[in-house]
């Protein structure tokens, strides 16, 4: 190897530490104990945070028609909303529902960055919730700090018991909200004061409670850093246009201590470096380093730097939500100039139109037919040739039916055997019956010939289902 | 060299490779440590709870605390299929294949069993789904599809079948025809119509196959008039079954239905999960 590669090289590698030095991130190793401070953007986070996360707790006791307005009901394979009840052959609109939610995602990610983290996600909501318990009960964050550091003594482990045990029943009530989306909730509430929980149950229970108490009681913003897929994601997701709390460095900078007596000759900018960013912040980031994989962009700086501006007297904004074009002087586009999310809305659109036509389409029954591939068709005595079909009947509606089978084919002399008495179709699931189909081997004119199954309700014809399959016969 | 890997007053091991290369004496992370001494006791915990140690040459071994055997996890997984199997075969312990046939949840279920149980004692000649095996002689035993059945096809009459096994017999004509009539009734029944030549009654044809030729279910002698052909439906096939007859010995065509009933390799319940799923092949006939 000769000098000058090996220089190059070495070059290249340290530089990867001067990087380093640059980077900063929060690793954990100490507790973030994040002042709580009034503003606009906090009274958001409140309001967003309980328009998501409080029908989680109240909707599953919501009752209709005697049943659980909304419930997936896993053990019966079937998903109850209001008067609808989608089974797992209309399950297809799921993947729409998901599409849609990661279309949101990113639709609302390119123009706001990681609006989802800051205001609605449940790991920044329980976290702040949890936070919110422990300022209540161990006070401000400098009490906290000296809190943790003292020795043991009745007086701690009283504060720090009661903590822990408001989290504990937050956790659990949390478990309880979710089970009760997959069972009917009265009856789990039931089941779980008499201690009569099925094992699965007491499993979801176990791992909601464990799973909330751990995330939202230690391990808070190192699970956004370093367990989230999704920021990082979202991380990505953000260009030029996209706008997100950002300190303004060109008025900030140089930043400097406010001195008594005003100025003096020295210049300075417009922050007072009072660290007020940095206090508030749950996630423990400075943001005047800059956009950065720890902020989940809450605003709760932009609130914290506005309140000492107006201390200051000094116009507000010195971190604002504002894009990189707009702090880089270049001219700002208007929303619809951006064609990004204008695709992601689109592909949103597209979707919300296929659940409308799926839900709408569910009908009330559906109907399979599948015919015998071995034999494919049997020569019976009388000169005829006979094909088997397996037919499938969804009964959708809530009451067992009898149905009534016909064929259409357009043979002549067609004969359909099996269905004389009409199947009895049961409600909310599947029902087999074999249906034999006859033709005088004279009238086949080809080997294939379409035939049109159809089965509909004996007293209610209404409720009905078609499919199209083929009858075999010999070369002609 | 060596004042560029300074390790910042973290001891080394002490060791030292070609001149300047040594390890730092770092504690192992306490996560990894703890790892380790949870998965020392996971071994030892699995070690004991499980069969593992060899006793002697004899075969026999430490059978573990927790008393696992592979049998009694499958006896265990089996007991959880047959509770589900449960309630449907309590019912058909006292049901006639009619009434199962009656009852549309039950036939579907017993189709489903008894495609294995077909598969397992009746594929092998009558083929899968009934559709007939055939060897060079023509087909081993009768496609079970269609509607034309030698011993009756309702569905006790199947079942009958079943239990008791049917052997019929048709004696050979070599000795008793010529060639020249052989070959005049050969071409009559391969026609579909046996009773144009007057030989098929003189012969005494129609002491099993009947008057008309149509057979008789009471016999298991073949109906001749239709297009389904018990052996082979060939000229050939039809001569050969003349002159050499069924079920009389070597060079005779071979039709032997085996008695489950007699081998005692199925239940009741299954031979009417048979009666039951070769009726709904699509030939049986109703009572």
């Amino acid at each position: 190897m000769n000098e000058a590669t090996d220089n190059k090289e070495t070059g290249s590698v340290t530089s990867i530490y001067h990087e380093f030095e640059a980077w900063q991130v929060n690793r954990g190793e100490k507790t973030i104990h994040a002042k709580r401070m009034p503003g606009f953007f906090r009274t958001i986070k409140n309001y967003t945070q309980l328009a998501l996360w409080l029908p989680f707790f109240l909707v599953p006791y919501l009752r209709w028609n005697d049943k659980q307005a909304i419930l997936f009901d896993i053990q019966n394979r079937q998903f109850h909303f209001f008067d609808i009840m989608v089974l797992p052959q209309d399950i297809w609109m799921l993947s729409l529902v998901l599409l849609i939610a990661a279309m949101t995602l990113f639709a609302v990610t390119s123009v706001a960055s990681r609006v989802w983290c800051g205001y609605f996600c449940f790991q920044t909501a329980w976290t702040d919730w949890f936070t919110w318990i422990e300022d209540k009960i161990e006070g401000n964050p400098a009490a906290r700090r000296k809190l943790d550091d003292a020795p043991m003594s009745l007086d701690k482990i009283k504060k720090k018991g009661i903590k822990h045990a408001v989290w504990m029943l937050l956790a659990l009530l949390t478990g309880i909200s979710f089970s009760v989306w997959f069972v009917d909730a009265y009856e789990y509430w039931n089941n779980l004061i008499h201690l009569n929980l099925p094992k699965v149950g007491w499993v979801v229970l176990a791992m909601f409670f464990f799973g909330t108490y751990i995330l939202a009681g230690f391990l808070r913003e190192q699970a956004c850093i370093w367990l989230c897929p999704y920021a990082r994601i979202q991380g990505v997701m953000g260009d030029a246009q996209t706008i997100l709390p950002t300190y303004d460095t060109a008025r900030g900078e140089p930043r400097g201590k406010l001195r008594k007596g005003g100025e003096t000759g020295a210049p300075q900018g417009d922050c007072i470096d009072c660290f007020q960013c940095v206090q508030v912040c749950p996630t423990g980031v400075d943001i005047r380093h800059g956009q950065q994989l720890g902020c989940i962009t809450c605003g709760l700086c932009i609130d914290a730097c506005d309140a000492i501006m107006d201390k200051v007297g000094k116009p507000r904004g010195l971190i604002r939500y504002a894009s990189l074009d707009e702090m880089s002087g270049k001219p700002t586009h208007k929303l619809y100039q951006h064609p990004r999310t204008l695709v992601y809305l689109a592909i949103i659109l597209v979707a919300m139109s296929g659940i409308v036509y799926g839900l709408t389409h569910l009908g009330a029954m559906s109907l399979k037919v599948l015919p015998e591939r071995q034999p494919l068709f049997v020569q019976m005595s009388d000169g005829s040739v006979q094909n088997k079909y397996a037919f499938k009947v969804l009964n959708k509606t809530d009451k067992d039916i009898h149905v009534k089978v016909t064929a259409e084919s357009g043979l002549e002399g067609q004969m359909l055997i099996g269905a004389e008495t009409p199947p009895l179709t049961h409600h909310g699931r599947g029902t087999s019956f074999t249906i034999f189909v006859k033709v005088p081997s004279k009238n086949l004119k080809q080997e294939i010939t379409p035939i049109h199954f159809r089965v509909e309700g004996v007293e209610d014809p209404a409720v009905f289902a078609e499919y199209t399959s083929n009858f075999n016969g010999p070369k002609p | 060299m060596s004042d560029k890997h300074d390790a910042g007053g973290v001891p080394t091991t002490g060791h030292v490779w070609d001149g300047d290369l040594a390890d730092f004496a770092n504690q192992p992370p306490k996560w990894w440590m703890l790892g380790l001494t949870a998965s020392a006791i996971w071994c030892v915990v699995y070690f004991l709870y499980y069969p593992s140690i060899p006793v002697s040459n004899t075969g026999s071994f430490f059978a573990g605390i927790g008393g696992w055997t592979a049998i009694t996890e499958m006896e265990a997984d089996k007991s959880v299929v047959d509770e589900v199997r449960g309630k449907y075969e309590d019912k058909l312990k006292d049901m006639t294949p009619a009434a199962i046939l009656a009852d549309n949840e039950l036939t579907e279920y017993v189709t489903r069993s008894g495609k294995v149980l077909f598969g397992d004692n009746c594929a092998a000649c009558h083929g899968t789904n009934g559709v007939g095996a055939a060897d060079k002689l023509g087909l081993i035993a009768p496609k079970l599809n269609d509607d034309d059945w030698l011993y009756g096809g309702k569905i006790d009459d199947i079942h009958t079948t079943i239990m008791g096994g049917r052997q019929g017999v048709m004696t050979p004509h070599k000795d008793v025809l010529s060639a020249a009539e052989i070959d005049t009734l050969a071409n009559a029944v391969a026609a579909g119509n046996p009773t144009s030549t007057p030989l098929f009654a003189e012969k005494g044809c129609t002491a099993c196959h009947g008057e008309d030729g149509k057979g008789m279910a009471a016999l298991g002698s073949a109906n001749l008039t239709d297009g389904i052909w018990r052996f082979d439906g060939s000229l050939e096939g039809i001569k050969y079954t003349i002159t050499n007859g069924v079920n009389v010995g070597p060079g005779s065509r071979d039709a032997v239905m085996p008695s489950f009933q007699a081998a005692g390799k199925l239940s009741d319940a299954e031979m009417k999960k048979l009666a039951v799923y070769v009726y709904k092949f699509g030939g049986g006939q109703a009572n």
